[in-house]
């Protein structure tokens, strides 16, 4: 699937749902869906810091394609980190940077990718896209 | 129970009450708001916000400047302002009231100046573990710049201060103690007429950071004998961007001005500037005109409720809350205090405070979570943040079942 097509099955799961506690329970769920960042690469170097919740993100390049693995210390970040991961990992890297994100605005989380919500989410999204840059000139160069 | 407590029993209509403040009628995703962040901010009553625009529609001007109508009405307001304010915290002289932005610009200004003027090498300040940053920072740069050493009270496992250190801690090296009188993480309420004696005993003088007591508890600095204290506007029910030093005359008439400005000079030539006298000696520029006078109008509103009434109707409120709280299974307070005053700190089973505060955000109910500004409090309890939730006077027991009802659901989602 395209990094489009990941987005809109995302928003598709989500339309199911009527309230809001099947909606956070579905996203605590996929948490658990996410690939785990090794443990020898939890460290202070792959640290994203926001201000209240911590993510770990790892990156790697295998035969063009980009792969992603993190973790989060908070259920609900580690949701949303994992719906991040699973729409950008596996896509090549110039298809990463260049992709809008569209799909957490359109499940109704758009403050999340905010400076109010503090959770980091914002500066992951960032550096997924830095990783897939630098990744694109190691392609390209 | 005393005397003084049954005259204040039940004094207080709070439904009524709640009446005064109209955000409490907000809905929030649908919901009513609960509102549980009162120690970042307290709502304010309709006689400030009418204050206010009064006072931008009607007699808005610069003060201490124009010879004209509407700048001496401002100026009145204004200086009528800092009258209440000394009579709020019972000070000597309406001169020892200082306005400035906020808490944090109070603790600045006695940081910077009377570290310039009283600080040298080898010389201490002694803070505690619990405090805000805003009560860490500005000492620990006075310090550096000084030579000077920051000495710390740790506390407890029940978050309250252990003296023995502090006793330890006081020695004549001491030039300054800078304490909160209550906690904004755990509500510990400090011992600080008991602190205040010791430290005079020795001739240290002491800032007192009243952020978070100052609209909870009836606060009389010269019988406290405080040296210095600082609080907020917007923490008691006032506008934004205000806040007061109370320091003694003898201390500030002895410290150097902080920032230099219209207003603070008496004359002014290339060759030497002579300084205004207390308080303008510390007001550089244009103050917070509106800011100050709606911080009057609070205080107003504060005398009108009773600061007795106000606190025994929250202590009844926070023992109710406490009592709740403590029949969560995995539970565990942050701080356990014998005093407490305006917030408690929990956390439930392993439970990531932000997810807490996330699933109750989405029920209506405002609490804050996180570090607080605290983080080597945090460090101390090896914990990441907690969840706060902190009281005012418009509170129910109504909205704290609903907190143990919204925990609950957390609880079930997440844990």
């Amino acid at each position: 699937m395209t990094i489009k097509e990941q987005q809109d099955s995302i928003i598709d799961e989500f339309s199911l749902f009527n309230d809001w506690t099947e909606k956070y329970e579905y996203i605590i769920q996929l948490g658990k869906e996410l690939p785990l960042i090794d443990e020898q690469y939890k460290t202070d170097d792959h640290l994203i810091r926001g201000c209240q919740s911590k993510v770990w993100l790892h990156a790697e390049l295998k035969d063009g394609k980009v792969y992603f693995t993190a973790d989060s210390d908070a259920l609900i970040t580690k949701g949303l980190v994992s719906m991040m991961v699973r729409v950008l990992s596996e896509q090549p890297p110039k298809a990463i940077a260049e992709a809008p994100i569209y799909f957490i605005d359109e499940i109704g989380l758009k403050s999340h990718l905010s400076m109010t919500r503090s959770n980091g989410l914002l500066s992951m999204l960032k550096q997924m896209k830095m990783y897939s840059v630098a990744f694109q000139q190691q392609v390209t160069g | 129970m005393t005397n003084s407590d049954t005259i204040f029993t039940s004094t207080l209509d709070i439904e009524k009450l709640r009446k005064d403040f109209p955000i409490l009628q907000t809905k929030v995703y649908g919901k009513p708001l609960v509102y549980f962040d009162n120690a970042a901010t307290t709502q304010k009553p309709l006689s400030v916000l009418k204050n206010l625009e009064d006072y931008y529609k009607n007699y808005n001007s610069n003060v201490h400047r124009g010879v004209h109508l509407l700048s001496q009405q401002a100026t009145d307001a204004y200086e009528q302002a800092r009258k209440k304010v000394a009579a709020f915290i019972n000070a000597a002289h309406d001169y020892e009231i200082i306005f400035t932005k906020g808490t944090t610009n109070s603790i600045n200004l006695v940081a910077s100046s009377f570290g310039k003027r009283f600080l040298t090498t080898g010389d201490e300040v002694l803070i505690s573990e619990m405090e805000h940053h805003s009560n860490i920072v500005p000492w620990q740069l006075i310090c550096e710049e000084k030579n000077a050493a920051l000495k710390i009270i740790p506390v407890d496992n029940n978050g309250e201060l252990i003296m023995e250190e502090f006793d330890r801690l006081l020695t004549e090296k001491v030039k300054i103690v800078a304490l909160t009188y209550v906690s904004n993480t755990l509500g510990t309420v400090n011992p600080v007429r008991n602190i205040i004696q010791k430290a005079h005993a020795k001739n240290i003088p002491v800032l007192l950071d009243a952020a978070q007591a100052i609209q909870h508890i009836p606060i009389d600095v010269q019988e406290l004998d405080a040296d210095f204290m600082a609080f907020s506007s917007h923490k008691m029910f006032g506008p934004t961007g205000a806040g007061i030093l109370y320091g003694k005359e003898k201390y500030l008439n002895a410290m150097p001005p902080y920032e230099g400005g219209g207003d603070m000079i008496k004359n002014v030539t290339f060759a030497k500037t002579t300084y205004n006298e207390l308080p303008f000696k510390f007001e550089a520029g244009t103050p917070d005109m509106s800011g100050a006078i709606g911080l009057g109008a609070a205080i107003d509103y504060i005398q009108q409720t009773g600061i007795h009434a106000i606190q025994h109707a929250e202590e009844e409120l926070i023992a109710y809350a406490y009592d709740q709280l403590s029949a969560i299974p995995s539970l565990r307070f942050i701080g356990n205090a014998k005093h407490r005053a305006g917030a408690i700190s929990f956390l439930v089973g392993n439970i990531h405070p932000f997810d807490m505060g996330e699933i109750l955000d989405k029920q209506g109910i405002a609490v804050r979570t996180g570090h607080h500004c605290t983080q080597p409090l945090m460090e101390r309890f090896s914990i990441p943040g907690t969840v706060r939730a902190s009281f005012s006077v418009y509170n129910t027991k109504n909205e704290v079942d609903a907190l143990i009802k919204g925990i609950e659901k957390a609880r079930k989602m997440l844990e």
